[in-house]
């Protein structure tokens, strides 16, 4: 089950090189003021998190995160030029420029979206797996969680109940060592963060090397299969910020205990070179050589075509544009002045 | 006495430092507060001078931020709790409606809940609709709780330290548009300059109408009297610094001279900031009407990424100018 063909590892590799490629290039543009805002949080560094566990899922399964949401859209098969756009706020972009970085969704991904308010979407998740519960399906809602926010409410309220409904979850903690500034052991009691899962009774498959996407894949076919059959799982993952909390932290150019300690996991555990590392002692570095070249070209390619894409498009300026789908358009709603501007299609 | 120009981040930072310095029950905690020297440098240095005891870095929970904040207060002590982003106070709310603004009340005086919550607020620079909330109103609405919204820096080192030493909660907003924004401070205000809590303040005088704002409203109140002074038009501009306690006696005193008004805010314009004050100015000046009272507010809808639809949804002083010019 958990043995990836030579496909699949080679689709993984075209994934994490696109995710890098996407992600330096936000961060270019961002000192280039040609994203602006300010919040953009990049997935550079954690790629084998997401790819490794996305691969154990099927298309009808659903995915849900938080801010950090560029990789796992890409992930999915989310259009690079429509992310592009969302960067840029523009019309074209996936949430028509009204989400920015920080939202991302797709519908026909089953990508319920990216979420701000740290532990917000946790309790979402639990809900989208109760419909599946609800209507006998077997599908599973994958996820994301950071390391920081398995200290906040919400994540004890929405596991406990995904526990006593047995609601097919698999939980991520995606721990990369700190929530902004702050290292994990100086804000959670318990720092090995899955047990605080199990302290509800869900089941815990560990702490999993999530720079190498095999092991993440090969726990997250485990777990997968277990909440397809059971209910919740967590598994946390160990991994890494490339490019720190977001755009705002400067904390790497204050502290010098940190940048060392950047560079080490930048040098010795980067994802993408232990995948290639993998693939080539399993099928050659000869026999992979182009077709791992061709990956980075076109992940090259794309992300140039989906900034010229982002930058030709237009940004919405419209009154219409702005308050477009506060609500639901309704003929059960009486018609005032409000109801019909919120409606605008 | 020397002035200067000082950044509004700057005053609050030296307020606070002052009453640590002054008072050992005096305390920070927060999201980031110590290491991090604060997500908006406001207690940037505080670790290194206070230390850990007194400048404590939370976890992600502000439901406990929220609630840790009242019972140390109950205990005795001072605590100045941070939310990162007054967005990320809803989370507390509960804590923060009923338990700092009621323990008092509920135990019949037994209990008093000396703390100050501060709280980034406001939107702008594309946050995005969860993190661009400026909803003062919703935490003024509570009875037990007071709360201040400065719109300049030697307002805010006033307001905090009154804040700081009254016995009672207050949640304290820092627009985070008005954080770099330097204004005259003087350089010895001596240790015990403290603006009284509730007290409103005219920031500029004019006949001919009055403009009633706090916090960031106040600057776009001003540029805006500034624009109505080329054609002409006197506005007064009366910021009240508070929402609880309301200083009405301020506006009322305006609105007999002026007999027009448009309130200005920056938050949304349903059950806000802008409806008690036309409520109450239409229920006890009503003789002095001469213009039905105009509200200048955001867009009634959550705010988008996309930066020309957020700014078309935001108030400005051009706004405000308009709304002046149909009334006077
Ligand atoms: C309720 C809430 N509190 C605070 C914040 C500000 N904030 C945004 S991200 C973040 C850190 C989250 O860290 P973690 O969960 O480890 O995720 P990571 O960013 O490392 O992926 C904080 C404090 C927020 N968005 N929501
Ligand atoms: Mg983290």
């Amino acid at each position: 089950m958990a043995e990836p063909t030579k496909d699949m590892l080679l689709e993984w590799y075209r994934q994490m090189v696109l995710i890098r490629e996407f992600e330096e290039t936000c961060h270019q543009l961002y000192e280039e003021k040609r994203i602006t805002g300010v919040y953009l949080h990049l997935y550079s560094g954690h790629e084998a998190s997401g790819v490794g566990s996305m691969a154990a899922l099927r298309k009808s399964d659903h995915v849900i995160t938080a801010y950090r949401d560029h990789g796992i859209a890409l992930i999915l098969g989310m259009d690079a030029n429509a992310v592009m756009a969302e960067m840029m706020g523009k019309e074209t972009g996936s949430s028509g420029g009204k989400g920015g970085s920080m939202h991302l969704a797709s519908r026909q991904h089953n990508f319920w979206g990216g979420y701000a308010i740290v532990g917000g979407h946790l309790p979402l998740a639990a809900g989208i797996a109760l419909e599946a519960r609800y209507r006998g399906k077997d599908d599973v809602t994958m996820t994301y969680v950071g390391d920081g926010a398995t200290n906040n409410g919400y994540f004890h309220e929405a596991l406990n109940m995904s526990a006593i409904w047995d609601l097919p979850v698999i939980w991520i903690i995606e721990n990369n060592g700190y929530g902004m500034g702050t290292e994990v052991a100086r804000a959670s009691g318990q720092t090995e963060l899955h047990r605080k899962a199990e302290a509800y009774g869900i089941r815990s498959f560990g702490r999993v090397d999530a720079q190498n996407a095999l092991e993440v894949y090969a726990v997250a076919c485990q777990a997968v299969d277990y909440a397809r059959r059971h209910g919740p799982a967590v598994i946390e993952h160990i991994t890494y910020r490339y490019r720190g909390h977001g755009v705002s932290d400067k904390q790497y150019d204050a502290r010098a205990d940190m940048s060392a300690e950047l560079k080490e996991w930048r040098a010795s555990r980067e994802p993408i070179t232990i995948l290639r590392d993998s693939i080539e002692s399993r099928h050659g570095a000869e026999a992979v050589a182009e077709i791992l070249a061709r990956h980075e070209a076109d992940a090259r390619r794309i992300v140039a075509e989906s900034v010229a894409f982002a930058e030709a498009s237009a940004l919405p300026n419209s009154y219409q544009a702005l308050m477009r789908n506060t609500y639901v358009a309704s003929d059960l709603v009486h018609k005032t002045a409000q109801s019909v501007g919120a409606g605008i299609e | 006495m020397a002035t200067r120009n000082v950044a509004m981040r700057e005053a609050i930072r030296r307020a606070l430092r002052e009453e640590m310095q002054r008072d050992e029950a005096v305390f920070v905690m927060g999201e980031e507060v110590a290491h991090w020297q604060g997500t908006h440098r406001v207690t940037r240095g505080f670790l290194e001078e206070f230390g850990e005891r007194r400048v404590r870095d939370t976890p992600i929970s502000e439901m406990a931020i929220g609630g840790l904040a009242v019972g140390a207060a109950m205990a005795g002590l001072r605590p100045v709790a941070e939310f990162m982003t007054i967005n990320f106070a809803f989370l507390a709310l509960d804590a923060i409606a009923n338990h700092a603004a009621k323990v008092r009340y509920f135990f019949d005086g037994m209990f008093k809940v000396p703390l100050v919550y501060r709280a980034a607020s406001g939107w702008g620079n594309q946050a995005t609709a969860s993190h661009s909330h400026a909803p003062e109103p919703i935490f003024a609405h509570f009875p037990g709780i007071y709360v201040g919204c400065p719109a300049n820096a030697l307002d805010a080192y006033g307001m905090l330290k009154a804040a700081i030493r009254d016995d009672n909660p207050v949640l304290f907003t820092e627009s985070i548009a008005l954080y770099p924004k330097p204004s005259p401070m003087p350089d010895d205000l001596g240790e015990d300059y403290l603006l009284p809590i509730g007290k409103g303040d005219i920031k500029r005088e004019g006949g001919d109408v009055t403009l009633v704002a706090y916090a960031r409203g106040v600057d776009w109140a001003l540029q805006a009297a500034r624009l109505l002074a080329r054609d002409g038009v006197e506005a007064e501009v009366v910021d009240l610094r508070w929402l609880r306690p309301l200083d009405m006696a301020l506006v009322y005193q305006s609105f007999k001279k002026t007999n027009r008004c448009v309130i200005v805010e920056e938050s949304l314009p349903m059950y806000s900031f802008g409806s008690e004050i036309a409520a109450l100015l239409q229920e006890h000046m009503f003789d002095y009407m001469d213009a039905p009272i105009k509200r200048v507010a955001a867009e009634d809808v959550p705010l988008p990424y996309s930066k020309e639809i957020e700014l078309l949804a935001l108030p400005n002083a051009q706004k405000v100018a308009a709304a002046v010019k149909e009334i006077v």
